[in-house]
């Protein structure tokens, strides 16, 4: 969780502190399968993934005050890093590996896409967009590095080192070989921005992307 | 502490197996015999059964009076009605290992072939899965096919890690804490310590001390101080004792005594008092030879491939003596299997004795991982007045 939202109410019924985001990528997982979910945070995706939609639900996070309150709440949570504990898990042992706001701040991108791909069929990757209009205005005016709502530490001490735009990601996965299976841009509460036909537009428009890969 | 007799026979609940039981050395225990407790009751569908594996020097008298000592049960703070390990909700079973000396076979029990004597130092070498069996035939025995959970620390830990290899249709959830799939070099290094330092005792009388009708007291002693250091962390041992003095303000060279010596050397006498050194001697034995690993061809994930258990790995951030990275390893090779795991490290600066503590963090694990694991398997909630 290195943007610094709290996620709240893991493993409770009640879906009403879930981050909208979260149901953004719960409504994107069938019912009944294995789910991985890479800095799970206390679990409140996949508390919910199992509640809602009976999915067998997992998942890693570093932070181990996080894990103690994800497992304190019954959650299956394994304290790991996304960097260099994916190697353990076995091939296609899941149906969806999620990264939610985690890609822009692992040391290794490409390797942590490129395993999430090997041990799942579908990945889905949600990141901050560096590319919306407002932190490129605030570049273009101040000179200086943005600071959102997202992008809220100072250059220094960000934990997000490997800022991308929603046109980087389509480069990157094109380069990568993933089929982008589905794909969308959302505002900073996980609502659908409305740009889903014109990546350009929801480059410059959309706070955040979302997408579901596979390998082709 | 030389004038010391054997502690106390008495009278423990207890089953007793006519057929015996095969060990792994080869050889058979004519008859074995069981020792255990019960807290809480059986379901109707008998599947709310909980089994605590105790440690080294535990037993079965896990959340109530010690008969011996009269102190509380060594889970106590864990154990019991509303605690983490709810007795309201589940039936929790803990029985003395196979080797112990609170009732089970063990050295204290009559020989097979000399009638009228003690097994002494010749009883079988029994291993972690050999302690693990004889709780399976308990198990059986009280009707339960499949347990809901297997919890243990250190030895018990490995207990654990042995019912979820040996038995992983009969484990819903294991828990195994503070422990780790073999001994190190480190480990094994500092039980020899204590088994010389029983060797070395004239009481010790080759094994046979019971024909003279002492116990090697000195011996047993230094081997309890030695492991008891080694279940503390720094910090403990500073902040409990620093390098204050015993009944003195200031170090004057003769004759005085620093508070770590003599909480040492009570924990030394008040442990000869209720255990047995043969005892003693064949579980670390068992304990240096345990190798989950090498029981499965070398490659711990085999030992937990496909296993629908779900676990629950906990270590201590002080804990030196089964560190973070000897559960690490368990976990990383039962994601390797495919397995359910979670994995948390407390923070807690008391080293490997934080596990029988009471550690909040830790206590709330617990409760919350059974909680959900009792919703997976579709127990009913804890029933209220």
């Amino acid at each position: 969780m290195p943007d610094g939202e709290p996620r709240v109410g893991a493993g409770e019924r009640t879906a009403r502190a879930m981050r909208v985001d979260l149901q953004l990528i719960a409504d994107l997982v069938k019912p009944k399968s294995r789910v991985l979910d890479i800095g799970c945070g206390d679990g409140a995706l996949i508390g919910h993934l199992f509640h809602t939609r009976g999915c067998d639900a997992r998942g890693l996070e570093l932070d181990m005050a996080l894990v103690t309150r994800a497992v304190a709440h019954g959650l299956p949570v394994m304290q790991g890093d996304a960097d260099t504990d994916l190697v353990h898990y076995p091939d296609q042992a899941f149906d969806y590996v999620v990264l939610s706001r985690t890609l822009q701040a692992v040391e290794r991108p490409l390797e942590v896409l490129r395993q999430m791909l090997r041990i799942s069929e579908r990945a889905i990757v949600s990141f901050p967009n560096f590319g919306h209009w407002y932190l490129r205005a605030q570049l273009l005016l101040s000179g200086r590095m943005p600071m959102t709502k997202s992008w809220n530490r100072m250059w220094y001490e960000t934990p997000n080192i490997h800022p991308c735009t929603i046109q980087d990601f389509f480069d990157l996965c094109r380069a990568e070989g993933y089929v982008v299976e589905q794909w969308l841009a959302v505002d900073d509460e996980g609502h659908r921005a409305p740009w889903r036909r014109f990546p350009h537009l929801a480059n410059l428009f959309g706070e955040q992307g979302l997408f579901v890969l596979r390998r082709r | 502490m030389d004038q010391l007799e054997p502690f106390a026979e008495i009278a423990h609940q207890a089953i007793v197996f006519t057929e015996g039981m095969a060990l792994d050395c080869g050889r058979s225990l004519h008859s074995l015999t069981v020792a255990y407790r019960t807290y809480g009751r059986l379901d109707a569908d008998r599947r709310n059964a909980i089994l605590i594996c105790h440690a080294l020097t535990g037993d079965q008298y896990v959340a109530e009076t010690h008969p011996l000592t009269g102190r509380a049960g060594w889970w106590s703070t864990l154990v019991g009605p509303g605690l983490p390990i709810d007795t309201d909700r589940f039936f929790v079973i803990c029985a003395n290992v196979l080797g112990g000396c609170m009732g089970s076979t063990g050295p204290r029990s009559p020989h097979d072939d000399k009638p009228g004597e003690p097994w002494g130092h010749e009883f079988p070498p029994v291993t972690i899965r050999d302690m693990v069996r004889a709780q399976k035939m308990l198990v059986e025995h009280l009707g339960i096919d499949q347990l809901f959970a297997v919890i243990g620390g250190s030895m018990g830990g490995m207990q654990v890690l042995e019912w979820a290899a040996t038995y992983p249709e009969a484990v819903f959830a294991a828990l195994p804490i503070a422990t780790a799939a073999h001994h190190s070099a480190q480990n094994i290094a500092f039980n020899e310590v204590g088994r010389q330092a029983i060797f070395a005792d004239p009481d010790w009388c080759g094994g046979e001390y019971w024909r003279a009708g002492a116990i090697p007291a000195r011996g047993l002693a230094v081997a309890r101080m030695v492991a008891h250091i080694t279940y503390l962390s720094e910090a403990a041992l500073t902040r409990k004792f620093g390098r204050r003095l015993r009944d003195a303000t200031s170090l004057t060279l003769l004759g005085d005594k620093f508070e770590v010596e003599s909480y040492l050397q009570y924990q030394g006498s008040a442990f000869v008092r209720r255990f047995d050194a043969n005892s003693y001697l064949s579980i670390t034995r068992a304990m240096d030879f345990f190798d989950i690993a090498a029981e499965h061809g070398g490659d711990l994930f085999r030992a937990f491939q496909g296993s629908r258990t779900r676990f629950c790995l906990v270590s201590f951030s002080s804990d030196w003596l089964f560190p973070t990275t000897a559960s690490r390893e368990v976990g990383n090779a039962l994601i390797r299997g495919a397995a359910n795991v979670s994995f948390v490290e407390i923070m807690s600066d008391k080293g490997h004795d934080a596990f029988l503590l009471d550690e909040p963090d830790f206590h709330r694990t617990i409760a919350g991982f059974l909680a959900g694991c009792a919703e997976h398997r579709g127990l009913a909630p804890r029933e209220r007045a």
